[in-house]
């Protein structure tokens, strides 16, 4: 199976059918940031970019993302640096465990690309797909309305 | 004009981070890059994966297992059953009652029978379905009540269904009163939900023994637990935290511990197991579901004359930590209340049910809906505003619990009720669409159910008390190495405990601390494991108090080894030179030399092993000094109820708590969001549903826990009252928001809707009164 995760090209032998995009990255592509809690697309903690679309990894088939674009948490900034979105999460004291964090960081990656500046409740909505269970999520809009603010003054 | 000391005399600013500040936690960046290691995402060449068989029946004998198939097939390594077990094929947190793999009896759906590794999760998973198990199958003992008083029920255990009964006495057990409201109430079977499972890797060693990477809440009681059944003593079973995806009780007992080292020892290769959601809600324990009737009696003017309880807890079918949930449960049966007569019998019992044990809170959150529906109940016999006969009865330092302790610190209980109605109150649902609501906002939300007729407003307050660290005479302590050398050029300190950090924040309270006590600013927390002594269990809100205890104590050690030495270096004595911000500073303020010159090449290392004040059993009669600390956090709820669908609509949850001292402000405001979000997931959508001893709802799909648009906003308001007895006087902060948190909830619904609830988790058909 050959594609280009957060820009590098891979290809991955031996893929059994039944491995879900989300194996592939974790196990065979060295990649564990994008998290395996539900496997069942109710939490979204494995959310990635598949062609600019998030998708929880865990619903698609390692097959469907052949010759096809995957972004991960890994690949929102380079090696030394934070993404706005990130530092907001870290300064925010939106994560705790951190084990919903990547999947809430595409997601809201994806919310300030469509809506750079939105309100509460399109906050609420947009990450509505994303269960966190230590935070009661109150820090988790806190830093998203600071990464709107940051990514507004870059 | 030039100093005539050879020290630069700027005593410098304070170290940055220290005890009271919210410095950013040290594996933050790690955790927002996606390269925090959690345990699910350890990864060795060669290594297997093993799966787990589980008993599809709550209540069977095993006649035989037949692993023929499985050990035939293809990359299978290892079929284990509890014939390969070379150890005790027992577990348990203190009564070891619990077979690693099913030997004869199967006491609860998805007890464990067989383990396999395999070189793909999925061909494990596949041979798992190729073992064949003979069950004779049998009728589950599922109702608490007939296990514990039905002298024709089945006894589940040698020692009968009771697994512990305790009663609490307090004044006279007669004592009558004008005015008397009873109740029954009912809680459900809530699970934690964290959202990283179960899963860890063993790593079997040259010498013979294993090394367990693993997501735990308490290292040295896995690895007693393990030294038991793998036959090995403690230098052979070594343990270190790998990543933990959130705990809340959950990781408190052994889940896939003991399978993963028996299949990394079998197979001589590395196996890693990792738990799927499904799995999950079968490998730990949930909170207790509880049946509790309360009698309360009172004067006309509202103050309370007795309580009388009865509390059964659902253990299910093993003991886990069933008997300190009972002790709390008992203890703390009547609330943060003076009660001249008390009479409570607490029951913790065996059935057929999953087994259940730590959830945050424990016992505490049970008994908190019970005795605040009956709070509220009495407000309204007496016809006097709920908070007003709360604050009647308010506990406050120096009163006596119904365990005859003495309240020896601040229980500022009517200062957090008085703080929480002073907040202001929201306004009504928002017109900002066209047509006059935003469905956002609305009980159903975007499903469109209602535009706002049969929506209702209610208000409802509760506040609860909870106990901090281990009770009841339990030798609870944590032990702390510090070591201060020179690198680089400055000095750094490292701490190494073997206390588990679980997302609440110990990593960063254990730096603050030591930069505080020390003066230094770079702080190196190294990975916990067992090669250092115990840090005791991530839990009862026991961390920051006995592991901050013992990184405290450990800190001052060294201090005054650092002192000694600069007191013969600079022949000062010791007792008038302090450290600050990397200087050693004498009485007069003048800086007289710098730690990284009286260390030179030294390290300087102490180990403490830091006890809290002890504590002590109950009597017969419940009576006794057990409890080390006390804590009190409140909630008030507004709710927006739909009383025609049953539709509810959280708008508002505002909290008041207690902290003594705020170690960390932002992850104290964090903590409380966190458990406020869980006592409301208890309120009105997280149930376990077992019927006939099995559970119908394994999943993320059909559990349902609050989503950020489930979540109202919250207003914190934090109370520091130091209690003397503790390090920087600070209080358990986890724990408290869990309890009261679901009582306000249902109060304000009950508020809106103008009638008894007595029930939690709440349903539309409780609301609507439809079948």
């Amino acid at each position: 199976m050959k594609c280009t995760v957060n820009g590098r090209p891979q290809e991955i032998d031996d893929v059994w059918e039944g491995e879900s995009l989300l194996y592939a990255l974790r196990e065979r592509m060295g990649l564990p940031g994008s998290k395996n809690a539900c496997e069942q697309g109710e939490c979204g903690s494995c959310t990635v970019y598949l062609d600019g679309t998030p998708v929880c990894a865990c619903l698609v088939a390692a097959g469907q993302a052949q010759d096809r674009d995957v972004v991960t948490v890994e690949g929102l900034a380079d090696e030394d640096e934070l993404h706005p979105v990130q530092q907001a999460f870290l300064d925010a004291g939106a994560v705790q465990c951190g084990f919903c964090t990547p999947g809430l960081l595409v997601a809201t990656h994806d919310l300030l690309e469509r809506q750079p500046q939105p309100s509460d409740p399109e906050i609420r909505e947009a990450l509505a797909g994303n269960l966190c269970r230590c935070t009661g999520y109150e820090k988790i809009l806190d830093a998203v309305r600071q990464a709107a603010t940051a990514k507004a003054e870059q | 004009m030039s100093t005539p000391t050879r020290t630069d005399q700027n005593l410098g600013t304070d170290i940055a981070g220290g005890v009271g500040e919210s410095p950013l936690r040290p594996d933050g960046t790690l955790k927002v890059k996606g390269e925090f290691a959690y345990s699910s995402d350890l990864w060795l060449t060669g290594m297997l994966w093993g799966a787990t068989l589980r008993s599809p029946h709550p209540s069977a004998r095993i006649r035989a297992i037949d692993i023929t198939e499985a050990v035939r097939t293809d990359g299978v390594y290892a079929v284990l059953t509890h014939d390969d077990v070379p150890g005790d094929n027992v577990y348990g947190l203190e009564h070891a009652d619990q077979p690693v793999l099913a030997a004869d009896v199967i006491r609860y759906q998805g007890e464990p029978v067989a383990i396999v590794a395999a070189d793909h999760p999925e061909t494990a998973r596949r041979a798992v379905a190729k073992i064949v198990v003979d069950y004779d199958v049998s009728e589950p003992l599922v109702d608490p009540e007939r296990a514990a008083f039905d002298v024709d029920a089945p006894a589940l255990h040698a020692g009968g269904n009771v697994l512990r009964h305790l009663p609490i006495r307090k004044g006279d057990p007669d004592a009558t009163a004008d005015v008397v409201v009873r109740g029954e109430y009912e809680v459900g079977m809530q699970d934690q939900a964290f959202l990283g499972p179960e899963s860890g890797l063993a790593v079997p060693a040259d010498d013979g023994g294993v090394d367990l990477y693993i997501a735990t809440q308490w290292l040295h009681v896995d690895q007693k637990q393990l030294c038991r059944v793998l036959g090995m003593p403690a230098n052979k079973v070594r343990l270190s935290l790998a990543g933990v995806g959130g705990a809340f009780g959950a990781r408190e007992d052994l889940s896939m511990q003991a399978h993963a080292c028996l299949l990394a020892l079998h197979t001589g290769r590395p196996v890693k197991m990792m738990y799927s959601r499904e799995e999950s809600f079968f490998g730990h324990v949930h909170r207790h579901p509880a049946k509790m009737r309360y009698e309360h009696g009172a004067t006309r003017d509202g103050k309370l004359v007795y309580v009388k309880a009865q509390i059964i807890l659902d253990g299910g079918a093993y003991a886990s930590s069933t008997p300190a949930v009972v002790a709390n449960a008992a203890t703390l049966g009547v609330g943060p209340y003076k009660v001249r007569n008390v009479a409570i019998d607490c029951y913790g019992v065996y059935t057929n049910n999953p087994p259940c044990g730590a959830m945050r809170g424990f016992g505490a959150v049970q008994a908190a809906f019970g005795y605040e529906s009956q709070m509220d109940k009495l407000a309204t016999e007496l016809g006097m505003d709920p908070v007003e006969v709360r604050r009647r009865n308010a506990l406050h330092e120096g009163a006596t619990m119904p365990t005859g302790q003495v309240v020896d610190s601040a229980a500022p209980v009517a200062e957090l009720l008085e703080r929480l109605k002073a907040m202001p109150l929201p306004s009504g649902p928002e017109a900002s669409d066209a047509d006059g609501y935003d469905l956002r906002l609305l009980p159903g939300g975007v499903s469109n159910t209602t535009h706002g007729e049969g929506v209702r407003r209610g208000v409802g307050y509760a506040i609860g008390i909870k106990n901090v660290c281990f009770s009841e005479g339990f030798d609870d302590y944590s032990t702390a190495r510090v070591t201060l050398k020179v690198t680089g050029g400055d000095a750094v300190a490292t701490v190494h405990t073997a206390a588990a950090e679980v997302g609440q924040g110990l990593v960063t309270v254990q730096q603050q601390i030591t930069r505080t006590e020390l003066g230094v600013e770079q702080v190196v927390i190294q990975p916990a494991d067992t090669g250092v002594g115990s840090g005791g269990s991530t839990s009862a809100s026991r961390q920051t108090y006995v592991t901050g205890g013992a990184v405290k104590a450990a800190c001052e050690q060294v201090r005054a080894r650092v002192l000694r030495q600069a007191s013969k270096v600079l022949d000062l004595p010791a007792s008038q030179l302090r450290l600050h911000a990397g200087k050693i500073v004498s009485a007069d303020e003048t800086v007289v030399g710098a730690v990284v010159d009286i260390l030179g090449d030294e390290t300087i290392t102490e180990t403490v092993t830091w006890r809290h004040r002890p504590t002590h059993p109950l009597d017969d009669n419940g009576q006794g000094n057990a409890h080390v600390q006390y804590a009190f956090a409140a909630h008030r709820a507004v709710v927006d109820v739909d009383v025609e669908l049953g539709l509810v609509r959280v708008v508002q949850l505002d909290c008041t708590q207690d902290v003594g001292k705020a170690m960390n402000p932002d992850a104290v405001v964090g903590q409380i969001h966190g458990g406020s979000a869980q006592g409301l997931g208890l309120a009105v959508m997280e149930e376990i549903q077992v019927s006939g001893g099995v559970v119908r709802n394994p999943s993320f799909t059909d559990y349902l826990i609050p989503t950020i648009l489930d979540m109202p906003p919250m207003r914190v308001d934090v109370l520091e009252l130091a209690d003397p007895n503790a390090p920087y006087g600070l209080r358990g902060v986890g724990e408290p928001p869990t309890i009261s948190s679901t009582p306000a909830i249902v109060a304000a619904i009950r508020h809106a809707m103008g009638a008894d609830l007595t029930r939690v988790p709440v349903q539309p058909h409780h609301i609507t009164g439809t079948p």
